[in-house]
């Protein structure tokens, strides 16, 4: 079990226990935490559950945006900034533990 | 207080509920499902689930939590026998009867099914819901001969995995192509020929006569009219789907390959709306036809469309249809609908593994089908929607009536 705090637009926060192996989308599908939408289920294809990474995680075991993820990045509904990921790309492992992720104001 | 009835808890008839909600709607929301499950995403069904890559837990559209918290009062098991538009009420299979103010047919669509001799046969497997996927993966672990009765996209995306699973894989479609109902030859050929490139036979112009079965019973091969039998340990029957709209029909709303509704997703009864798969529309895009589409896309957007408008914040649905397929590590993606006649144009100059089709009519797009160029594709979205505001509105139109023409309870 890995600890992330889903920080939402307004300030509030919420700690949830994360299985490994899940993506962080199903995480916070799973915990009903608002505001990620994943319209498509996690098929890279709707940009919908858009994240802002609140630590270094990039360089601490977390694998850069494929292809396909950097270019949807572009077309997420709150402004694209150099910590944003799109959450169904990011699996779960103890490397996250205590992973803070930004949730922005909308999604679509 | 005012009530909203949503019959079906799949993805359209979920996110309404919590779309009415996150637009501060102060009535009661009863979302009745009739599969005793918390709503799921269909798509990966076919794709990610059958191959193990994501268990129930990642398909889950909305939480228990999120329907208490929001109260919506989530039923995962309410099957509905029958709806009373005169008195307002739905009859449950359980006999009671839920009394209704507004009331939303989210009903989705059912497997066409076939019967031929020994299609009832073990090893033969229809993929539509949760429970589905979950027999064909086990299935699909043993299959080593699989073949799968129609070339649309459950079909097609099924070969891909069960090649990728190491079974031998034989497509047999009536028609002379693969999905032939939603994209262009040229697409269709893009498509088969990387499927061939990967082993799988396609049969096209064939037809299925019966399902051959061994000793126990268990199938083992599909029969042709033209005498050939193709051997398989699993079959995948994959033709197309039924839209749900007996329940309309029965309370003597319009239907026509769908529950009919207006521009507003309203039908002839001004409380009484179709969302979703169900749903036969027109769309701007297309004025001249009368649309069902069976997409996340249009379940989810037609589903905050009538939140909004049911607010009073919207009053006529023109969201920009949009489609994937993954087979391999080919990401068909569609957007806009094409029409036919339109004029369709190989795009050049992509990216290697790249393809693309674009459709245009009068010099304006109505289509881009693309193959592996994400940001071609979400360039498509923004300009089909520019010309459908350039658009406007294309013919009058009743607005969704206003909640103060409500108030029964």
């Amino acid at each position: 079990m890995t600890i992330i705090t889903f920080l939402n637009a307004d300030g509030s926060s919420r700690e949830v226990q994360a299985t490994d192996g899940m993506s962080i989308m199903q995480v916070a599908k799973a915990a009903g935490v608002d505001g990620i939408i994943a319209e498509c289920g996690g098929e890279l294809v709707c940009a919908t559950c858009h994240v802002y990474m609140k630590f270094d995680a990039l360089a601490d075991g977390i694998d850069p945006p494929s292809a396909v993820e950097e270019e949807m990045l572009d077309f997420t509904s709150e402004p694209r900034r150099p910590a944003s990921r799109l959450s169904c790309q990011i699996k779960v492992t103890g490397n996250l533990e205590r992973l803070v992720v930004e949730i922005p104001r909308t999604q679509i | 207080m005012e009530r909203v009835a949503i019959i079906g808890a799949g993805q359209a008839g979920c996110e309404f509920a919590a779309s009415l909600r996150e637009k501060s709607f102060a009535g009661e929301v009863i979302l009745l499902g009739n599969e005793g499950e918390l709503p799921y995403q269909r798509p990966p069904l076919s794709k990610a689930f059958l191959k193990g890559e994501v268990g129930v837990e990642g398909l889950r559209i909305r939480s228990e939590a999120f329907f208490s918290k929001h109260s919506i009062d989530f039923r995962a098991e309410a099957p509905v026998l029958s709806i009373d538009r005169a008195d307002r009420h739905c009859l449950l299979a359980d006999g009671r009867a839920i009394h209704y103010d507004r009331l939303v047919l989210a009903t989705g669509v059912r497997n066409r099914t076939i019967a031929l001799p020994h299609s009832n046969a073990a090893g033969i497997f229809y993929l539509r819901g949760l429970r589905d996927a979950e027999v064909l993966r086990e299935g699909l672990a043993q299959a080593s001969k699989v073949a799968i009765i129609g070339a649309g996209f459950i079909g097609m995306e099924f070969a891909a995995v069960a090649r990728q699973n190491g079974a031998d894989v034989t497509v047999i479609e009536l028609a002379k192509r693969s999905m032939a109902r939603a994209i262009s030859p040229e697409m269709s050929s893009f498509i088969e020929q990387r499927h061939v490139s990967e082993g799988v036979v396609f049969e096209f112009g064939v037809v299925t006569e019966a399902f051959e079965i061994n000793e126990t019973g268990a199938v083992q091969g599909v029969r042709l009219t033209d005498g050939r039998v193709i051997a398989a340990d699993l079959v995948l029957i994959a033709i197309g789907v039924i839209p749900n709209t007996e329940l309309a029909e029965e309370a003597g709303l319009a239907v026509q390959n769908g529950i009919v509704v207006d521009q507003t997703l309203t039908t002839d009864d001004p409380v009484v709306h179709a969302i979703g798969d169900c749903a036969a529309f027109i769309h701007p895009l297309v004025p001249t036809s009368v649309l069902r589409l069976e997409s996340v896309q249009n379940a989810t957007d037609q589903a905050r469309f009538l939140a909004r408008a049911i607010m009073g914040e919207a009053s006529r649905y023109d969201s920009v249809p949009w489609f994937w397929s993954d087979q391999y590590d080919m990401k068909l993606q569609i957007a806009g609908i094409a029409g036919i006649g339109d004029l369709a144009e190989r795009v050049e100059d992509l990216k290697v593994g790249a393809f693309a089709v674009r459709h245009s009519a009068c010099g304006q797009i109505t289509a881009l089908e693309t193959i592996n160029s994400a940001r071609e594709h979400m360039l498509a979205r923004g300009e089909l929607k520019r010309v459908l505001e350039a658009r406007g509105f294309i013919a009058p139109q009743r607005q969704v009536s206003s909640t103060d023409t409500l108030g029964k309870n």
